[in-house]
This record gives structure tokens, sequence and C-alpha cells, in this order.
């Protein structure tokens, strides 16, 4: 326990020992209660209000299982639940099989163009989904997308081409969107593999065939597998692209349905209830195979011995076409979504590019967004929610993950699990939870920004944690010893020893905190209310108003500042560096 | 029986520019001989011995064992490593963490040419298996033995396919040293006992002078003396052999006169005086020489002893190292390391007489240091 008591700083020696006691059972206990209040109460609640009847003026809410029995019972739920399957398996195989191409490409092949593959751990950052699905409607609509009308006027057809609006189009959107997860995790697994494994089964009289089956795949399925689980549970919980393109034409899966069930009237919050629990069941029980599966994917990486350097395959010609196949992926994850905003932010009305319509370009949508009369409230909520929630998030964190990896505090695996808890939560699913707590729990916040600070809050604690862990591991035991021998006070070692060293990962974890909370989407759509919009919320609105034109001045604008911020954060964040996964 | 010859393999780095990491490679491994490759870290050895493999495609040279060529740059020959039946062993034991010991040894009979049966498999794994000494470990997990437990695994898994040739990676350098002592005996009556041709490749030249048949030393890229671990340690041919291996004091000198004393004995003139030394190369009088003495080649007297070769120092400063003893004598403003029994015992400041055999002073013609050639 006297390491506790040094943490909070105050030498014992000062006479002030029962004060530094109460001070750190104060930080330590209000650190822990505000975990597990943000961590448990909205789904607790969620779960009890699942079996209720909705509260009104003149009926109290009884205990009832008719919004399961409702749920489950109908024919609709089923092929809910089977193409929320099919969109999110065809989503996480694609996005593996693209991802798994372009880590093997980077780590093995002599594939040039190496430098530029770094980019896409920070594309998906700085490419927000309803973004990237704006643009690829603008791409591959089949009425107003550019690839249809190109084709069509190729070949004189009215033919259309490519249906974005259909199961395959959402799987390309949003496989394409969490490609480059799987590059960044597919390519982490490439690194950590001993190629003197394969290299030994080769001096065994294996052949090609029989290494890559015996040794290669069997080694590497539980990181395959584990990768193919967490890319289903993105999948099966990302809200923009079925919103966008599968409710216009009735294609119908988990979050969609809560958004609708919601946004009708009356709405059916119990419904919206029931369908959340069973969408948290499965993200629950994906991320908890996921997570065992990884632990023991690490328990064959760690058995490797001395450093190794992986050889790169020497592709000879072959190289320029991998190179060709980057290029084009490159093109069709940045380039494409990035110039069909530009463009369109540059018409009066849309159209699609062709000389005629670039005599009309205009700055008219970019005047029109900058003096959109909610555009600077919702520029200054999106920031005052961001730099709120990362600074509260880090400093949480730091508390907790001091706890868990520095002292020998009994339970305190419970704390991390905790914190590490909302994880399993899908954006919406977290927002409708916290939506309904605070309706029934009435203490002033529904309606106003707390309540999307809370929830952002909560959302992003798993990610600071885990940068927290990352620097609190590398911080050596003996690093505190040698200063402590050195004469200086434990406050002092704090001072000058950790916290320097802990800077660079607390940096890089607020910034990434801020980034994914500004251009975080699925839970403030349930939470804001008219004055409390984020831009994001903005850009949603647009859409659904048919203003493409503004919006995509609006989305181009954003792009551009949330690259600066990710360019600021690679600088500061270089040992740590500041990547989605 | 392995014959390598002329062998050059580079690779590019991530610079783009290219490695010479193995350069005019030759030797020859006679039939059961254990040959040794033996350099500092980076100079070229696992490179070698991956070429040899055929792990890495060289740029040219000849690698053939009993006189067909497993790879030829003129024949443009090149047999893939699972075709060689050479048994390899890696520096990190390379053991595959799915398996279990008894399917790591395994399978190497299950993917090769050679179908065996069930019964037959059983019986060679268990066989090698014995001979390593993990007989009773066969159902335990891979991942759960230790570093020593790995490394017989490893070798047994090289032994179990009856290789031509076996090739051996710093197999002791993941042990602590007691093991490695242990270990190092064992593989030298294993490979004696089944005289196995085996290519080995260690940084450490207690290891090589206490296993090999024949060494070969390399520095960056090249093979620079190949011979006995006898010759050497006592007959060095340049200035890098006679530091790698052993510690040793060179002192330079100018040749005054042939020796008639002894053979190839010639007068020098050293920097701590007259010296009556051996070398293997002719001088005329006036050519500079290096002469290389090793610290136990040194006597100490505390009274001046009859012979050659006997001269007058200070004793600097000494060191107990339990075995032995080292004595820095000071002779003139030259240090001079000595190696003596501990029972010899002279105070520091004292003056001490150093006597050298002549056949321990051995000069050094090629006295370049190889340069590293990247
Ligand atoms: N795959 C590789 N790519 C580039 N350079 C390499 C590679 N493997 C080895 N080298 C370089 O080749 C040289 C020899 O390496 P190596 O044969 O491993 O040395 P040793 O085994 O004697 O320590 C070193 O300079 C090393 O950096
Ligand atoms: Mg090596």
């Amino acid at each position: 326990m006297e390491v506790v008591g040094k943490y909070v700083g105050v030498p014992a020696t000062q006479g002030r020992g029962w004060h530094s006691f109460d001070l750190k059972w104060l930080v330590i206990g209000s650190s822990v209660a505000v975990v597990a209040y943000l961590a448990l109460m909205p789904l607790g609640f969620l779960l009890w209000q699942s079996f209720f009847t909705p509260q009104t003026a003149t009926k109290a809410a009884e205990f009832t299982y008719d919004n399961y029995l409702t749920a489950y019972s109908s024919s609709e739920t089923l092929k809910l639940f089977f193409t929320s399957l099919r969109f999110a398996t065809g989503t996480s195989i694609f996005s593996f099989i693209v991802g798994t191409l372009l880590a093997w490409m980077n780590e093995r092949t002599n594939t040039p163009l190496k430098p530029l593959f770094f980019a896409l751990s920070i594309i998906p950052l700085i490419i927000p989904g309803v973004l990237f699905t704006v643009a690829w409607i603008m791409l591959a609509s089949p009425k107003i997308g550019i690839v249809n009308l190109l084709l069509q006027e190729l070949f004189n057809t009215d033919y259309v081409f490519v249906n974005i609006y259909s199961i395959w189009g959402m799987i390309w959107v949003d496989g394409l969107h969490y490609s480059s997860m799987a590059f960044l995790i597919m390519s982490a697994a490439f690194r950590s593999m001993d190629p003197s494994l394969e290299e030994s089964a080769m001096m065994s009289g294996a052949s090609v065939p029989q290494v890559a089956w015996h040794i290669t795949l069997k080694l590497t399925w539980p990181a395959i597998f584990a990768t193919l689980l967490i890319l289903f549970v993105r999948s099966i919980e990302s809200f923009e692209v079925p919103a966008l393109l599968g409710l216009p034409v009735g294609i119908q899966v988990f979050t969609s349905s809560i958004y609708q069930a919601i946004h009708q009237y009356p709405s059916k919050i119990g419904l919206a209830s029931s369908y959340a629990v069973t969408l948290l069941m499965i993200t629950t029980i994906g991320i908890y195979c996921q997570s065992k599966l990884s632990g023991q994917g690490n328990k064959y990486s760690t058995v490797t011995g001395k450093g190794f350097r992986p050889r790169a395959m020497d592709l000879g010609g072959w190289r320029y076409v991998t190179a060709t196949v980057f290029l084009l992926y490159f093109s069709l994850i940045v380039v494409l979504p990035f110039l069909v905003l530009l463009w369109s932010s540059l018409q009066k009305f849309y159209s699609v590019p062709s000389l005629a319509a670039l005599h009309n370009l205009s700055f008219d949508a970019y005047a029109f967004i900058l003096t959109y009369p909610t555009l600077a409230s919702a520029v200054t909520n999106s920031l005052i929610l961001a730099v709120g929630c990362a600074t509260l998030v880090m400093l949480l964190t730091s508390v907790i993950c001091w706890i868990v990896v520095k002292t020998k505090l009994p339970g305190r695996w419970i704390l991390d699990n905790l914190a590490s808890l909302p994880m399993v939560f899908p954006g919406l699913v977290l927002g409708l939870a916290i939506m309904i707590f605070y309706l029934n729990f009435d203490i002033g916040i529904y309606g106003t920004m707390w309540i999307m600070f809370i929830a952002y809050v909560t959302r992003f604690m798993p990610y600071g944690l885990r940068y927290n862990t990352t620097s609190m591991l590398q911080i050596h035991k003996e690093l505190e010893e040698s200063a402590a021998m050195s004469g200086a006070s434990w406050g002092t070692t704090f001072w000058r020893i950790i916290v320097p060293l802990l800077k660079p990962g607390l940096m890089a974890g607020w910034i990434y905190i801020m980034i994914v909370s500004i251009r975080e989407l699925s839970t403030s759509i349930l939470l804001y209310s008219p004055g409390t919009e984020v831009v994001s919320v903005l850009i949603w609105e647009l859409w659904e108003n048919g203003q493409y034109v503004e919006l995509s001045a609006l989305g181009v604008m954003f792009i551009i500042a949330l690259f600066m911020l990710v360019m600021a954060a690679q600088l500061v964040g270089k040992r740590f560096g500041v990547k989605e996964d | 029986m392995l014959k390598v010859n002329a062998l050059y393999t580079e690779y590019p780095n991530d610079k783009g520019e290219i490695v010479k990491a193995a350069q005019n490679v030759s030797f020859e491994v006679p039939e059961g001989k254990l040959f040794t490759l033996l350099g500092p870290s980076g100079c070229g050895k696992t490179t070698t011995l991956r070429s040899i493999a055929g792990l890495e495609r060289p740029r040219a040279g000849e690698i053939s064992v009993d006189g067909v060529a497993v790879y030829s740059s003129e024949q443009g020959i090149f047999l893939p490593p699972n075709k060689r039946n050479f048994g390899m062993v890696f520096q990190s034991y390379a053991i595959w963490p799915h398996m279990n010991v008894f399917q790591n040894a395994a399978f190497p009979l299950r993917v090769g040419t050679r179908k065996f049966t069930k019964k037959e498999i059983e019986e060679k794994v268990m066989r090698v298996l014995t001979a390593v000494g993990l007989e009773q470990f066969a159902d335990r997990e891979a991942t759960k033995m230790s570093g020593g437990q790995q490394q017989r695994l490893a070798l047994a898994r090289a032994l179990v396919m009856e290789p031509k040739l076996l090739l051996l990676d710093e197999p002791l350098s993941n042990l602590d040293a007691k093991l490695r002592e242990r270990m190092r005996f064992e593989l030298k009556r294993m490979q004696r006992e089944l005289r196995l041709t085996t290519v080995y490749v260690t940084h450490d030249q207690g290891e090589a002078l206490a296993l090999s048949h024949e060494i070969a030393v390399m520095s960056a890229g090249h093979v620079v003396q190949i011979g006995s671990p006898r010759d050497i340690y006592e007959r060095p041919r340049n200035k890098f052999v006679a530091d790698f291996v052993g510690l040793t004091n060179f002192l330079d000198a100018t040749v005054e006169a042939p020796d008639p004393a002894h053979d190839d004995g010639y007068r020098v003139n050293s920097c701590i005086g007259q010296l009556s030394v051996t070398s293997m190369d002719k001088f005329a009088k006036g050519d500079t020489v290096l002469v290389s003495v090793r610290p136990e080649d040194i006597e100490l007297y505390e009274t001046r002893p009859a012979g050659p070769n006997v001269i007058e120092g200070r004793v600097d400063f000494k060191v107990f190292l339990g075995e032995y003893m080292d004595y820095q004598i000071k002779i003139g403003d030259r240090q001079i390391l000595a190696r003596t029994h501990p029972s010899f015992k002279s105070p520091v400041g004292e003056s001490v007489y150093l006597k050298m055999h002549p056949g321990k002073c051995i000069t050094i013609q090629d006295n370049t240091q190889y340069r590293k050639a990247a």
C-alpha cells in the first residue's frame, strides 16, 4: 500500500501521512467509481429497460417479456439477423482479404512505394465513415454515380453498371473502409512470425504447399481468426453504411433498425432495446473470443528466440503488378472519394464532371457553409467535446492503468476489464443506453452537452487505457528505483522521471481520442438536441436535407482539418504513433 | 564430400545498396568431419551456411556434395532446400509451437519424399529422441521446454531425416554458460559417433577450437584462414586471426638475419628487444614484420633464466583469476600480457624476466586488417 501513497506524491516525511492516505484513497476511489459508473450503469439499465413497457403519464412501467417476444417472434427479426450476419461476414472477409494482401506486399515483398503504405494507417482517421459513404454514393449510385454515368456515356446505353444501394454495395464500401484496419493487424502478425519456422520446415523436406499448410497457416490461424472476428464485430456495429446505403432500399441490419425504431413516431424504445441487447450479445461474444485468440497467438509468437530479419521476397517483374494493385487500392480509398467530394463542393448544383461543368465552378457552397447558422456552434461543440473528452479520458485511464500495472492491489484485473468493457458497445447501442438512462434518471443533463460528454468518455475509455498501458509498461521498475537510489523523493521521481516518460504516450493518446471524438457520429446521432449538434451530425443533417453540394464543401474542410490534426499527432507521437485499430 | 567453390552471396539492404555478405568463399569438408566457420558477428557465417542450405540463392559460385552440384552458377543449377536432404539447426531453434515434441521430430519423416509407415516413424523418432535424451518428453508441448531441451529437439529433428550433411548455426549461443559447456561435449561426442559431415557456425573461438576438425576464420565476408584448431591458434596467418582467436601480444619488429639455431628461425629487432622468432615466410634483412606471442607462452622468472629470448621488465599490475594469474609487464613503454600459474608470485613494481620459446614467437606477414566490405 506504500506505493499507492507515494503515487499522490506527498512525501511521508512531511508528517502528513494521514493526509496522503486520504488523498490517495480519494483519487483511487473516485476513479474506480467513475469507471464503474460509466461502464456498468447504462448497460444495466439497457438490460433492465428491455424488460419493461414504456412508462406513460397514466401508466407506470410494467415488467414484460413482450419486447423480446415481439422482436424474436417476427419473421422480420429473423431476416434482420441474417441480413446483419451476411453484411458483417461479407464485409469482414472482403476487408480481411484486401488487408492481408496489402500487409503481405508490404512486409514480405519488395513492392515499390513502401513509404506510401504508411498512409494506410491514418486514412480511416481522416476520412470519417459518413463522408466515405457519401463519396461512394456520388461515385456509384445508379442515378447520379459518376462511374455509371461515364460508362453509360461510353457504351451509349442506360444500363446500370454498379449499384451501391445493395448488400454488395454495402459490403464494398464498408469493407474498403475497414481494410486498412485489417492491414495494420495483419502487418503486425507478419512481423511477429519468425521466418525460420518456415525455413526449417523447408529444410525438413517439405514442399512449398506443405510448408504453407502445416506451418504458415496453422501457426497464423489464431491471428487470422482473431482478425476476422474483430472485423466482424466492427462491421456488425457499423452504422453509417447500413443507414445511408441500406435503409433507402429496405436492407435492414441491427444498427439501422435501432435507429429507425427510435426515429419513428411514437418511438419504440423497448424494441430498439431488445435489438440493442441482441447486438450487444453478438459483439460481446465476438470480442471475448477475439481476446482469447489473440492471447493464444501471442503465446505462439513469444517462442521465437533471437531477433530475426524477415526476408523480402523478390517479386521480379511482378513487383510492378503489386505496385499497381496498391495504387489502385489507394485511389479507391483516398483519391477518388476525396476528389469526388472536392468536385461536388465546387458546383452550384450537383453534376457529373465534364468540360461544361468545369466552367460552372464556384465557391458558393463554401460561402454557404461558412455562413450556415449552426456551423459555428457545431464546430465549438465538437472542439469542446473532443478536448474535454480526450483530457478526462487520458487522466482517468492513467490512474486506472497505474493501479493495474504498478500496484499489487487485489482485484485490479476487474478494474482493467471494467475500463475495457465499453469496447463491446456499438456506438449506437451506447447512445441508446445512455439516452434511456438519463431519460429515466432525470438529473437535468438530457438534452445538454453533458450527456454527449459522458457518452464520449465512456466510449473512448478503452483507447485511453491502451495508450497508457503501452507507455506505462515501458517504464521499467529499475528506472524508478535508480532515481530513488540517486536520492530523489518519490514525488521528484514521479515528476522528473515518470511523467516525462509517460508524456509521449499521453500526448499521442490525447490526440487520438480528440480525432475519434471529432468524427464520432453513431453515438451522437441519438443524443444531440437542437443547439448541441456536432460537426458530424451537421453533415448527417445536410445529407438528410439533400444538400449534397454544401455537404461536400463541409466534408472537404473537415477532412483537411482532420488531416492537419493527424499530422500534428504524428509529429508529437512519433514514438507511439497514432493509428487506427 | 562438401565442396564450396568461389561462393558469392549478396543482399540488397533497405536503402537499395548491395551488401556483399559472402565473397569468394571456398572450402572443402571431408566425409565425417566437423568443419567450423568462425568469425565475429556480421562477417557472413550465417549467409554462407544458408547458401549451402539453399535458403539463399548465391550470386555466383558452386556448391557440390559427393561431386554432385546442388548449386552452380555456371551450369545454372539450383536445387531447392527441400530437395537437398540437409539437416539444419537454426539459431532460434525454430521449434514449431503448435506441435508437441514428438510431432516436431516426426515432421521431416511425414513430409519427405520417402514414405514411412506409422510404426517406422514411431521407431525412428523415438530413437533420435533417446539419443538426445528427450524420450520421456515426447508428449510434452514443445513450447513448455527449456532452452537446452529445445536445442536438443532441434538437433533431433535435423537428425531424424538421416541427412547427408548437418548444418548448425550457433546452436549453443542461446544457452547459459554451464549448459553450453555440457552441450559442447555432447555435440562433439554425437558427431564423432555418428560420423556425420557437419558445418558448424559460431563466433565463439573456444567452441570452435574444442569441436572442430578444421576451422575457417571469416572476416567481412572473406575466409581469411583455414586450418586445424592447432594451426589456427599456434600459427595464425594474419593479425586478424591472431587477435580474434585467443589473446595475444603484437610486437613490431625488423628482420636482422636468419637464425641458424632452429628451422625457419629469424633474429629480429623488436620493440622490446632482440628476439629469436619462427616464420613460415621467407624474409630478407630489413623487412618489417609483426610478431605475435600468446600470454600463456610467456614464462616469468624472478632471476634471469638461461636460454634465448629473455627480456627484463617490471610488474605493472596483476590480476588473480583462479586457475591462472595475469601479469601486465612493462618493458620500456610497452605493456606485455603474461599468463602464469598462480603459484608464481611477484609483487607489483618488482623486476621480472620474461622467457619466450622461439617456436612460440610467430611472425605475421599479412598485416592488413580486413575491413568491412560494405
Ligand atoms: N536478409 C538480409 N538483408 C540484408 N542484409 C543482410 C541480410 N542478412 C544478412 N545481411 C547482412 O550481411 C552481413 C552478414 O550477415 P550474416 O551472414 O548474418 O553474419 P553472421 O552470421 O556472421 O553474424 C551483415 O552485414 C548483415 O547485416
Ligand atoms: Mg549469424
